[in-house]
């Protein structure tokens, strides 16, 4: 975070306070988790140390505390990820319907491993452990949106409608 | 079963999930009586229908809830936490419950939570459910708009606020004590017990934590009586429960039926049968990842309830039920759930922490062909040396799992030993 920037701007801090009045004022730490994610959003879908440092000042916890919290709950980022994250999901009971497959044509048709991203800065691609959709295996999660009973075709043709220049 | 007596009608998500449809299925049906009928007799209603915790460990209902003090001490408030973090491989109930049927939920949250005396409720979705995440505010913000939630609730002079809390990604906060350190901002550590909850729980306070199954069941209970509830299934396994059929059987799908219901008519009615046909059946882990396997020849008189699936030497757990046919090397499924319990393992208790990692590391070897003739052993010893020594139940979880394939398919990792590597060649 640059010197003097606001954490939340704008109409980010109106939603900082709405996250902040569910808890009693007493225990604003309760908020931690919630407003990690809304810094995380605004700042290309990771956290860096300057960010995660500057939501422990505004909520008045030890920078320590809240950097384990970065590196304990695995939808924080502590390092960049691309526009968009790919998350393949490998326990069992997506693994039995092609969990596989999917991840070998996403790996193909990214031209990368798990746990790297694009030269482009386009696309991270991670395997993960269950997303609780087991009823529509294989599931792979992109950003906030669960693909479901996906095949190694269909992972391909959204990839390949994805590439290119961003939109918006 | 009777499609009178389904308690989710809406399951599938065929209708909206919204309050004017939710209506039309019965909820918010005159709530204010049901509320102004006041702690004791919800708390015995549900206390009598023999409902038990929908979330894996099958605790009765009542009974929990009656562990809360009676009234609220001067400055000590109740809370209610619904526990939505839903993560058990092989479960993906709640989901739906969230996505389709919220108002049961909402109104179950506000009933459930005048039987324990409380006035605020936490409803802790797990981080990745963003879609359900939104569904269920919309429908808190359509009962706060009607004036269902929030001041004289229901016209009921009962105070009460739902908030929702999201999580960030980590099975361990599905645990009771490990959500209740994660909704105070901390790491989900699951903490020593006693003190249980409901003597120092939330921020030291009064707290209760239940499975969101659990309380949208709530509604229907108290409507339709104790004695509904509990005539479905047999004594100490009552009612109706959601189903998650997923890995090889031709429909995968979350459904509800009666407790007891065996096996074979749950696959085959709901889910299209096994893969290649009931014969063609392998293994089936019951009740979610932390449930012990069960070869095809214990299946075929299943009981699905809380006594029939202890009897057969697993658990009813979640009721996540994972089909596995012929086709599947049940080395390398046990192994992929060895694979998550030491990525989920929140690394507290050492047994754990270090144990998961050990099972994982000797699981691989094994699907690799690679293990050493002394695996075997070393697998045991330290499955049963995290079994018991940790202090929440994950330790035991990611050894059940291990234990159940050394009991049944013993002879598949002797074939995966190195040099006597039969398994390929085959």
């Amino acid at each position: 975070m640059t010197e003097g920037a606001e954490l939340f701007p704008g109409p980010d801090r109106d939603e900082a306070e709405r996250i902040l009045g569910r808890y009693p004022p007493e225990h604003r730490q309760s908020a931690v988790l919630p407003l990690l994610d809304l810094a995380q959003r605004r700042h290309g879908g990771w956290l860096p140390a300057a960010v995660v440092d500057a939501v422990g000042d505004y909520l008045g916890m030890p920078s320590m505390r809240v950097r384990e919290l970065v590196t304990f709950y695995s939808m924080f980022h502590d390092r960049p990820v691309g526009r968009y994250l790919v998350q393949v999901c490998r326990t069992t009971p997506c693994w039995l319907r092609g969990s596989d497959e999917v991840l070998a044509a996403a790996r193909q048709e990214l031209g990368i491993a798990p746990g790297e991203t694009t030269p482009d800065g386009d696309f991270t691609l991670i395997e993960v452990e269950c997303l609780g959709a087991c009823a529509d295996a294989p599931v792979v999660q992109i950003n906030d949106d669960f693909h479901e009973r996906l095949d190694g075709g269909q992972i391909r043709a959204w990839i390949h409608a994805h590439r290119g220049p961003k939109e918006g | 079963m009777r499609d009178a007596d389904r308690v989710f009608s809406n399951l599938d998500g065929t209708a909206a999930a919204g309050l004017a449809a939710a209506r039309q299925r019965g909820d918010w049906d005159d709530t204010r009586a049901l509320v102004r009928r006041g702690r004791e007799a919800i708390q015995g209603t549900i206390r009598d229908s023999g409902l038990r915790g929908r979330g894996g460990a099958g605790f009765s209902t009542g009974l929990k809830w009656s562990f809360m003090p009676k009234e609220p001490a001067p400055g000590r408030p109740h809370y209610l936490i619904v526990n939505a973090d839903e993560s058990e491989p092989g479960t993906c109930k709640d989901r739906e419950i969230l996505r389709h049927e919220p108002h049961k939920l909402i109104e179950g949250t506000l009933l459930a939570g005048v039987g324990i005396s409380a006035h605020t409720a936490y409803i802790y979705v797990r981080g990745e459910f963003e879609a359900e995440r939104r569904c269920l505010e919309a429908a808190i913000a359509e009962c706060y708009a009607a004036g269902l939630l929030g001041r004289d609730a229901c016209g009921s002079g009962h105070d009460f606020d739902i908030h929702v809390h999201r999580g960030a990604g980590a099975y361990i906060c599905g645990e009771e004590t490990g959500l209740i350190e994660s909704l105070e901002g901390k790491k989900g550590f699951p903490r020593l017990k006693p003190p249980f909850p409901a003597s120092a729980g939330l921020w030291g306070y009064p707290t209760t934590v239940n499975n969101v199954e659990t309380i949208a069941a709530v509604p229907a209970i108290l409507r339709r009586g104790a004695p509904w509830f509990g005539g479905i299934g047999r004594p100490q396994n009552t009612g109706t429960k959601l189903f998650c059929l997923s890995g090889h059987v031709e429909r995968p799908c979350t459904v509800e039926a009666e407790m007891g219901i065996p096996l074979r008519e749950l696959i085959e009615q709901y889910g299209g049968g096994v893969r290649g046909g009931w014969d063609n059946l392998l293994a089936v882990i019951p009740g979610g990842s932390s449930t012990k396997v069960l070869p095809a020849t214990a299946c075929d008189n299943l009981q699905m309830d809380f006594d029939g699936l202890r009897e057969a030497g697993s658990a009813l757990g979640t009721a996540g039920v994972i089909v596995m046919d012929r086709t599947t090397d049940i080395v390398a499924a046990i192994a992929r759930l060895s694979h998550f319990y030491w990525h989920e393992s929140c690394g507290q208790c050492t047994p754990c922490r270090e144990g998961t990692g050990w099972v994982s590391r000797i699981m691989d070897r094994f699907v690799a062909g690679e293990a050493a003739p002394s695996d075997l052993d070393t697998l045991e010893s330290v499955c049963a040396q995290i079994e018991g020594h940790t202090i929440c139940a994950l330790g035991d979880a990611a050894a059940w799992p291990v234990q159940g394939l050394l009991t049944h398919f013993r002879d598949e990792l002797e074939q995966r030993v190195a040099g006597s590597y039969r398994f390929l060649a085959a």
